[in-house]
């Protein structure tokens, strides 16, 4: 296989993997449509509770850690390993930042006696920002093995596959998001 | 497949226009619109998510066959939210 033709197949194997991904947080946000038809009252009264402007902090800091993959895998498209290493830690940091941010806003939340098993709305809360929290924290892991692979000279501006699919994948992190924060933060 | 490159600063361009959404999305909550707060939050996420896919992900320059394998998701998943909803709605 040359190598154009393996990248070409490693992308369709990506995206395959992030249509499974749409499946699994496509299932939450059906159950979130129909309970929030269901009840709307519950939905509009514990939204508030959420803090609005810690969600749209996380949404900054998540798009900010998009840019800087995207910058990272401009860089190694023209060999510059260096920089890709400086980006991805960067990335890295950010993706840090967003847990930590999620971390207060839980403890915030339990503290205030809100839990998973509260009512509908926390339930689905919960679980989609867990679900998506476990993705975070996966591109942590992720970006950081290319981030340690990059160290070991193995990308180049003739193969960076692995950089470019790793991409991807966080940037579909970013999109759950950026559908999370308005239905669980702003409407409710 | 050639790579497409999109300059650092479509990249930045994109980035500041994801920004301003954001702002303008976290205003218009603060606004009573009724039905519509939902349509305007969703209409923004889209039109963001877009943005993330068409530029970061590079679907600008995605084959067919890419755009093939990005949108056949996204027809799945409103085959079973409208699915289940022709259910619970008319239960």
């Amino acid at each position: 296989m040359d190598p154009a033709t393996a990248r070409e197949a490693a992308t369709l194997g990506i995206w395959t993997f992030l249509a499974t991904e749409v499946l699994l947080f496509g299932g939450l946000f059906t159950a979130y449509i129909i309970y929030r038809i269901k009840y709307p009252q519950m939905f509009y009264e514990d939204h508030l509770k959420l803090d609005r402007v810690l969600g749209a902090v996380n949404t900054v800091v998540l798009i900010g850690s998009s840019l800087t993959v995207a910058l990272g895998i401009s860089a190694i498209r023209k060999g510059r390993v260096g920089l890709l290493r400086l980006y991805l830690s960067l990335t890295i940091l950010l993706a840090a930042a967003f847990l930590g941010i999620k971390f207060v806003e839980y403890s915030e939340k339990f503290s205030h006696g809100l839990f998973p098993g509260t009512d509908i709305f926390f339930s689905l809360y919960f679980m989609l920002t867990g679900l998506h929290g476990i993705h975070v924290l996966a591109g942590m892991v992720v970006l950081g093995t290319v981030l340690y692979l990059a160290g070991k000279g193995k990308y180049s501006e003739s193969y960076h596959t692995p950089v470019e699919i790793s991409g991807l994948y966080w940037h579909f992190v970013d999109l759950v998001w950026i559908y999370l924060f308005p239905l669980l933060y702003l409407v409710g | 497949m050639k790579e497409h490159e999109s300059g650092n600063v479509t990249y930045i361009a994109v980035w500041a226009a994801l920004i301003v959404l954001t702002a303008v999305t976290v205003a218009v909550s603060y606004v009573q619109l009724g039905m519509m707060n939902v349509v305007v939050a969703l209409l923004i996420a889209s039109v963001k998510a877009s943005l993330v896919a068409l530029f970061f992900m590079h679907l600008r320059y995605g084959s067919r066959l890419v755009w093939g394998f990005a949108l056949a998701p996204v027809f799945f998943l409103i085959l079973i939210i409208a699915g289940t909803l022709s259910d619970t709605l008319f239960r």
